[in-house]
Order: C-alpha cells, then sequence, then structure tokens
C-alpha cells in the first residue's frame, strides 16, 4: 500500500504556514503572464480563487454550468462565517477555533490543515469588508456575532441570513473586475466533462457548451477544481438542483484519490418532506438555534393530537415538553453540532414523537426568543411596563431583523407562521466533508490538479461545524491556492502555451462524446430522474444518517443493479448538439451511480462510529457514536481500478500533536 | 389540481416561436411551480415529446436563476418572491397559466423559456466593484465603523439577486433598479465611496450601450422585485450620476 505524502511542513503548527509561504518557489510577474490556470467552479472557492490568480497576473479562465458566475451555490448559504477575531472578548482565539473545528470534526482532519484554516479566518473578513460585503453591524458601527454549534463563543460574522450571499457577491465582483480587465475569460453555461492529462500532469479539461451542445477543447498550465459538492447523489438534499460531482468523479477516474466519501452531513433544521413531487430539501439556518429551542411533546397522546390537528404545538403545556437536546446535552443546549442535533431527533421520530403527519419533524420554537428579546427591547425603549401583547410585538421586530427573510421563507413553503406557531424541521442532507483528496497545498493526487472548497476533504474531518464552509471556501480561495499554486507553476514558466491538437485532447473529446451520444441513442423507457430519486432512496435508507453492515452491503447490490438497469433503459430526448437540460443531468446522474456505491463501500469499510458516519453498531450505551481511534484514525483515500467496489484503499495515518484524542462529548 | 398551460416555445434564438397547450392532473397545492413544471417534463419525456426548457436552481429564491413570466406578471402572482418559491396554492383548480420567458431586447431568448442574462455580468465587469485585491492585507475590518443605518440600506440593496425581473416587467425594458441597487450598495459603504464617481459612469454607460430602455418612473420593477429593492435606489443612482457628471465636467 503506498503511503500518501500530504506535505505537511516541518516546524510548530503556528509557524507551518508562514515558514512555508517564506520557503516555496514564487513565479515572477513577467512569467505569470506566460501560464494559464482553469478554474472550474465559480462559488466561493472558485471565484475567490479566480480573482486572486488574476490578480497575480495568470491567465485564468473560469468556468461554471450556470448562466452567470454569481449564482453558484454558495450564494445559498445562510447563517454566517466563523472568524477567530475575538471582537466579543469572549476567550476566542485562533487555538480555539482550530480546537473546535477538529473536535467538532471528530478527530478526523489534518490538524496542519486545520490550523491554517483557523490562522487565515480573521484576513477573510477584513477582505470582505474592504470589498463592500455589507456585515450586519451594531449600533456603534462595528461588526455583530452570533454563535453557532458546537463552540462556546460568538464568532461568526453574519448578513441576515444570506451571509453565502453577500460573501459570494463579493467573490464575484472581484471576478467581474478581472473579468471587465481581460484577466479571466468567463465561460458560463459550460460545464466540464472530462480532465485531461499530458504526461502524467492536469493539462486541460473537455467543456460542453451548454447553449450550443459544442465540446470544446481547453488547455492550462494547471487545473482548478472547485466544483462543490455530492449532496445531491442523494436527489433530495439542500443542495441545488444542478450542484453535482461530475468535475471530482471524472478526475477521480482519472487518478485522483478521493477521500472520506462516506462523510456526509446530514443538516438538523430543515423543511421536512411534504410530497412525492418534491424535487428539493429547504434549509433553516442553524442560526435559528441561537434563539430557537427544539422540542417533542413528553406525552404519546399529544403527539397523536397534533398530528390529527386536535391539538396545536402552543396548546402543548411548558411542563408536557421535552427539549431533548438541553436535556441530554445541558452544557451546549440546542447549540450541540450537527451531526449530533440530527442523530437527536431522528431518536425521538423513531421512538414515535414525530409531529408531523409523517412522523419526521421536530418542532423549532422561537415563543421565548421572542419574549426575551421583547422585554429587552421594551426597557429600552424605557417602556418598563409593557403588556405582554406589547413585549410579543417587540419581540417579533426583533426576531425579524435576525432572521425576517428565513421566516419568510418558512412561511412561503409551508403556509404556516413562524412568528405564531413553532416551526416543523427535520435533518436533511446538506453538505459533504469527503472530497477529492489534497494535500497541504491543495493538490490531488494528480500533479497540476487541485480541489478547493467543498470539491476537497481537508478541513472538516467527519462532521462540518456550521459557518465554517464559508470560511474553508474563501480561505483556499483567497489564501492558500494563490500561494501554493506558484509552487507548482515555477516549472512552467518556459513551457508555452500547452497545445488542444494532441493525442491526449482528441482521446478525451472522443470519449465525452460517445458517452454523450450514447444516451442520446439510448431510446429508453424512463426519465433520469425516475432512477435519480431511486437511487436517493437507496442512499437516504441504507447510507444516510444511521449505517450498519448488512444495510451498507444491500446498498452496494441495489446500486450496481440500478445502474445497469440506467444504461439500458434511461431515456435522453432531443439531440446533443443543442440546449439540453435532461443531457446535463443523464451524465451527472452517472457520475451519482458510481459515487454513491464507492460511498456505501467506505462507510462499510469504516467500522466505527465518528461525526456523520453513524455505524449503528458502534455506539455507547447512550447513543453516543464510538470512535475507535486504534484503528480507523485515517483518511481513506480511494483509487479508481475500474469499478467503484474495487477500488483501492490507501490510507494516510492521521496525527495529533497538539490537540489530544478524547471522547467528543457536548453534555 | 388539473391545470391548462399555455407555454412559450421556441426552438433557439432563430426560431419564431409560439404558445403551446399542455394538460397537467393532480397536482399538489403543496408543490411549486416549478415541481408543477417537473411534473409536465416528465410527462413530455414519457410521451416521447420535448420537455419545456426553463432556468433553475437552488430553487430556494436565493440563486436568480429561475424567471418565467406567468400570467403577465414576472414570477407570477404572489410579492416577494421567485418563481421557485411560488407555490400552487396560490393557482385555483382548473386554472389555465400563461408561462412565457422575460421579454426584453436586451435578454435574447435562447430556449422556449430560457433567456441570455449576461448583460448583467458585462454591467458589473464594467464596475460593480471596489478596487481592491484579495490579498487580505487590508486594514482591520472594525477600523472603520460604519453607521449601523447605512450598512443596513447598503445590504438591503446588496440582496438584489439578478434574475432581471425589473427588466422584464418594465414597459421600456430598463434595468435601472438592478444597476441602481449595485450603485446604491457601494455609495453607502465608505469602502465604496472613493470609486462612485467613475463606477457610476461606467456601469450607466455599459448599461445603455447593452440596449436596455430608460426610466420613467413607473415604478412597477419595485412591485414586481422578488427582493423588495427599493425605488429610492434609483433616485440615488441618479444623484451618483450627476454628481458624476459635474466632476468629470470640471476634470475636463
Amino acid at each position: 500500500m503506498s503511503t500518501l505524502d500530504s506535505k505537511i511542513p516541518e516546524g510548530p503548527i503556528k509557524d507551518k504556514w508562514t515558514n512555508h509561504k517564506n520557503n516555496i518557489r514564487l513565479v515572477n510577474p513577467a512569467n505569470k503572464r506566460l501560464i494559464d490556470v482553469i478554474v472550474v467552479g465559480t462559488g466561493l472557492a472558485g471565484g475567490s480563487a479566480a480573482a486572486s490568480l488574476a490578480e497575480l497576473g495568470y491567465n485564468v479562465k473560469a468556468f461554471c454550468f450556470q448562466d452567470s458566475p454569481r449564482r453558484a451555490h454558495s450564494i445559498a448559504a445562510q447563517g454566517g462565517i466563523n472568524a477567530a477575531k475575538n471582537y466579543q472578548n469572549d476567550g476566542d482565539s485562533i487555538y480555539r477555533l482550530f480546537y473546535d473545528t477538529v473536535k467538532g470534526g471528530d478527530y478526523r482532519s489534518r490538524e496542519a490543515n486545520v490550523y491554517r484554516l483557523a490562522e487565515v479566518s480573521g484576513n477573510i473578513i477584513d477582505q470582505c469588508v474592504a470589498q463592500g460585503v455589507p456585515f450586519a453591524r451594531e449600533y456603534g458601527g462595528l461588526l455583530d456575532n452570533r454563535s453557532f454549534g458546537g463552540v462556546q463563543v460568538s464568532r461568526t460574522f453574519y448578513a441576515k441570513g444570506q451571509t453565502g450571499q453577500q460573501l459570494l457577491l463579493g467573490a464575484y465582483s472581484a471576478m467581474s473586475r478581472q473579468i471587465g480587465k481581460g484577466r479571466i475569460k468567463m465561460y458560463d453555461r459550460h460545464e466540464m466533462l472530462e480532465l485531461v492529462i499530458v504526461d502524467g500532469k492536469a493539462r486541460g479539461i473537455i467543456a460542453r457548451n451548454l447553449i450550443t451542445g459544442e465540446i470544446e477543447r481547453h488547455s492550462a498550465h494547471a487545473v482548478v477544481l472547485a466544483s462543490g459538492g455530492y449532496g445531491n447523489v442523494f436527489f433530495l438534499s439542500t443542495n441545488a438542483m444542478g450542484s453535482n460531482a461530475t468535475a471530482a468523479w471524472r478526475a477521480h477516474k482519472k487518478g485522483a484519490y478521493f477521500a472520506n466519501p462516506c462523510f456526509t452531513q446530514i443538516h438538523p433544521t430543515c423543511i421536512p418532506r411534504s410530497g412525492e413531487h418534491q424535487s428539493k430539501l429547504t434549509l433553516m439556518s442553524e442560526s435559528l438555534r441561537n434563539d430557537g429551542r427544539i422540542w417533542v411533546p413528553k406525552k404519546k397522546e399529544d403527539v397523536l393530537a397534533i398530528r390529527e390537528g386536535k391539538k396545536k404545538p402552543t396548546d402543548i403545556p411548558e411542563e408536557d415538553r421535552d427539549y431533548y437536546l438541553e436535556r441530554r446535552y445541558p452544557a451546549f443546549g440546542n447549540l450541540v453540532p450537527r451531526d449530533v442535533a440530527s442523530r437527536a431527533a431522528k431518536e425521538r421520530c423513531d421512538a414515535g414523537y414525530g409531529v408531523n403527519a409523517t412522523g419526521e419533524a421536530v418542532f423549532l420554537d422561537f415563543s421565548s426568543a421572542i419574549m426575551r428579546y421583547g422585554r429587552e427591547k421594551a426597557n429600552m425603549l424605557g417602556e418598563h411596563n409593557a403588556s405582554e401583547e406589547r413585549i410579543k410585538e417587540l419581540g417579533k421586530e426583533v426576531i425579524e431583523a435576525k432572521y425576517g427573510n428565513l421566516f419568510q421563507m418558512y412561511q412561503k413553503i409551508t403556509d404556516d407562521n413562524p412568528y405564531e406557531t413553532p416551526m416543523m424541521i427535520y435533518p436533511a442532507v446538506h453538505y459533504t466533508m469527503g472530497g477529492l483528496w489534497v494535500d497541504y497545498n491543495l493538490m490531488t493526487t494528480i500533479p497540476g490538479l487541485y480541489a478547493a472548497g467543498e470539491c476537497n476533504f481537508s478541513d472538516h474531518g467527519a462532521n462540518r461545524l456550521g459557518a465554517s464552509a464559508l470560511m474553508q471556501g474563501l480561505a483556499d480561495g483567497y489564501f492558500v491556492l494563490p500561494y501554493t499554486i506558484g509552487d507548482y507553476l515555477a516549472d512552467d514558466i518556459r513551457t508555452g502555451p500547452i497545445p488542444t491538437d494532441t493525442p491526449e485532447f482528441d482521446e478525451a473529446e472522443k470519449s465525452v462524446k460517445e458517452r454523450l451520444n450514447k444516451f442520446i441513442n439510448n431510446n429508453g423507457k424512463h426519465s433520469v430522474d425516475y432512477y435519480h430519486r431511486q437511487l436517493g432512496n437507496i442512499m437516504w435508507n441504507y447510507v444516510g444518517m444511521a449505517r450498519n453492515a448488512e444495510g451498507l452491503k444491500k446498498a452496494i447490490s441495489d446500486i450496481r443493479a440500478l445502474r445497469d438497469e440506467y444504461h439500458k433503459n434511461v431515456r435522453v430526448p432531443g439531440s446533443a448538439d443543442e440546449f439540453n437540460p435532461e443531457l446535463e443531468k443523464a451524465t451527472r446522474v452517472a457520475d451519482f451511480l458510481e459515487l454513491g456505491e464507492l460511498m456505501a463501500v467506505d462507510a462499510l469499510n469504516r467500522n466505527e462510529s465518528c461525526g456523520g458516519h453513524f455505524r449503528e453498531e458502534y455506539q455507547t450505551e447512550d447513543g453516543e457514536a464510538l470512535r475507535d481511534d486504534k484503528n480507523y484514525a485515517y483518511v481513506a483515500a480511494w483509487e479508481w481500478t475500474g469499478d467503484p467496489s474495487e477500488e483501492k484503499l490507501h490510507k494516510e495515518e492521521l496525527k495529533f500533536e497538539y490537540i489530544e484524542l478524547k471522547t467528543r462529548s457536548y453534555k | 389540481m388539473n391545470l391548462t398551460l399555455k407555454i412559450w416555445r421556441q426552438k433557439n434564438k432563430n426560431d419564431k416561436g409560439r404558445l403551446e397547450t399542455y394538460q397537467v392532473s393532480n397536482i399538489s397545492p403543496d408543490s411549486s411551480f416549478l415541481e408543477m413544471l417537473d411534473v409536465l417534463n416528465e410527462q413530455l419525456i414519457n410521451e416521447g415529446k420535448e420537455p419545456v426548457a426553463f432556468d433553475h436552481d437552488c430553487r430556494e429564491g436565493i440563486c436568480g436563476m429561475c424567471s418565467l413570466y406567468i400570467n403577465g406578471e414576472a414570477h407570477g402572482p404572489d410579492r416577494g418572491v421567485t418563481t421557485c418559491q411560488l407555490h400552487m396554492r396560490k393557482f385555483k383548480d382548473g386554472d389555465t397559466i400563461y408561462i412565457e420567458p422575460w421579454r426584453s431586447a436586451a435578454f435574447p431568448v435562447i430556449k422556449d423559456l430560457v433567456v441570455d442574462r449576461s448583460a448583467f455580468d458585462r454591467i458589473m465587469a464594467a464596475g460593480g466593484f471596489v478596487s481592491v485585491n484579495t490579498s487580505g492585507n487590508t486594514q482591520d475590518a472594525n477600523n472603520i465603523p460604519i453607521p449601523k443605518d447605512d450598512a443596513d440600506k447598503a445590504f438591503d440593496a446588496a440582496t438584489c439577486i439578478g434574475c432581471g425581473a425589473c427588466v422584464a416587467t418594465c414597459k421600456n425594458g430598463s434595468a435601472m433598479l438592478f444597476v441602481s441597487a449595485k450603485v446604491s450598495q457601494f455609495a453607502l459603504l465608505p469602502q465604496g465611496k472613493v470609486e462612485a464617481t467613475r463606477r457610476v459612469h461606467n456601469m450607466v454607460k455599459q448599461m445603455d450601450e447593452e440596449g436596455f430602455g430608460n426610466c420613467s418612473n413607473t415604478g412597477a420593477c419595485e412591485v414586481e422585485c422578488p427582493k423588495g429593492i427599493s425605488l429610492e435606489n434609483i433616485a440615488r443612482m441618479n444623484r451618483e450620476y450627476l454628481k458624476a457628471s459635474i466632476i468629470s465636467e470640471d476634470e475636463e
């Protein structure tokens, strides 16, 4: 078994990044003009990388499948972005953010990468403010913070419930500036369908122009994948409809190892499923758990009465409510990490306490926060004898200012008013911690191929803390890649442009065209969605919130059967040389049908429970995850050998020098 | 619910296009408008026909990808929402629904209900940014306090999702609400003020070159905007533009 070289720099952890930056090679400005870099994806990681690389002087070609780089799914991130600024003077520090992230990830991430992330987190906020990102502010004009799960400080910066939008528009504006200068050539409505490798190095991509259907060759000296996560393997998730794994999966099949594919984040607070034709699930930001209290009734008869509509949640007296997170985890209460909160909701619903018709929902209640804020506001206004009604009114105003857009979204979808009655929520697939394996420089196992943001596996271990995805995406793109990529490109200053009329490009283009034509000529029976839904059901039932060996084996054989059936019987209308959304879906789902199997294989291999990966066989007496550090403190990096069930496992042992491995407790 | 749909079909930008009629049945009032179109498309695929092309992505009202002119209104009859957040409970069983693409000279149709909005990106590239490099070596984020009121107003303007409903709604096909939201966001913040003059000048110039119409203060854009972007932004942009004109004359 080959060993993976993570290229972690020598020296004390707090000096590693600084020393590394001082020692790696640079490319001088005149030579940067001779070098091309492809960036696939324009979310926080890709957008910030493209802008930064272009500012440095490289010729950047950026690709996104949406009609504009501004629409990448980072835009939907709601709650906030973490940074160890310690503006609240509540004991925060780089070390504490580092510690919280490693612990939150259940000790399955690489210490050096996480420390660097914490180290640059403050710069992100400075940078974004300088770009004109309108973060929330206090009356004194300084930045406001709130808390997220799994931590005991307030370090989350936010812009109402639209933080991802504002940060992405910041990165998009930085990109726009470079597009205007001609430093970035933007290819929107383009999808990468293959990676091109020349002499063992990533040297280009094959992309489809989604408007004309034309297959295009694009070459570069390095390729950056920032194409996001693979939550849509589950069909229903909080991801955008177009979010897909194709760029990463194509790279995997060309030699990039895929790390920890089974680490999936199921987010505790999403709007429950409503019906058969549901196409996606909508998140209700974790920030709501700052003020919302999660509960189910204590008595089964109340549960039934609520399901049948005979009682309203507001009819249940305080003493008959089970605030189960506060009960089980007094130290962190409603702000336990996502994996813990999701499992606890599942536990209550499995026990028969779910509060909607399908039995898969719990309450998220704002009534006590409304009263608390209302009283505070009344005092500020000098209304010391305010009536209950008045307090409620003032409290609602405060809640609206904090979470207005989320409450509106909830009301539009469910037709319920969350100011008056508790929200109903249930866990849903949200984020994937696994992804392409990268070293400290964010390079994959293919030289010259980099992966950034959710696309890589690096920083979140087995569970990501809230408000850390935005942090990682921007850290990778603004502050890490622009340095580390130069070290690699320093060898390419005399290479000259990479030609595209070579056998490698011919072969890659041919394989793409064959794949597309096969779908078009298949004349099958059922639509792509018909199969995608079935894949989603298999994944949710057997590779979801709770997994066991038997179920995972079943998932593997079911997915294999479904994949065969898909390739025989899928029907894709239209042709390959036109705007054809069904064809786009067909290639993405073909890749999901392979990746889904690898996720099950990885979950079956990992005989322990950690973070979002919960194996029912491995739990403590009170139902908490039971880790096995002796045997599984490693990153599982899988190498493609021709079939998802035959992939070769490579292990990167995780060494913890600065944080002691402990049982993760939030009690 | 059972519905009759009259949908604009157009093979590509050169095709003339026409309305075609479809029937869908058993639609849940809790499904979204786009989920209703998913049902139609599934039906068309099963019948061996070509599905209707429409733009969509996040389906939670934030990416700005979805569009659709529904019964003569951008994003349909509900207020403060995009088409993906419009739910079928806003319609009645037996309704006939007209579905058309955005109509504007600056947004040519690509196929069926899909239009080309890249003009917005070109306006952004002309000046929709603060000229600061992404080095991170800026000053501490809290060095310049910003009055909460200004920050809140800048945020409200910045919530524009670039969907183009304002243009589609405007009888003149004007992009003033979109452009003014960006101009306002930066003009309200100290970081953006430095180059406010250049910005407004360049963005307006690009807007005019893209073939958008003029603003005649009808205010339909504000009503149809799914994010409630205020007309005040247009007033603010006009002030900024006037300032810019005076300054550039001075410079000459």
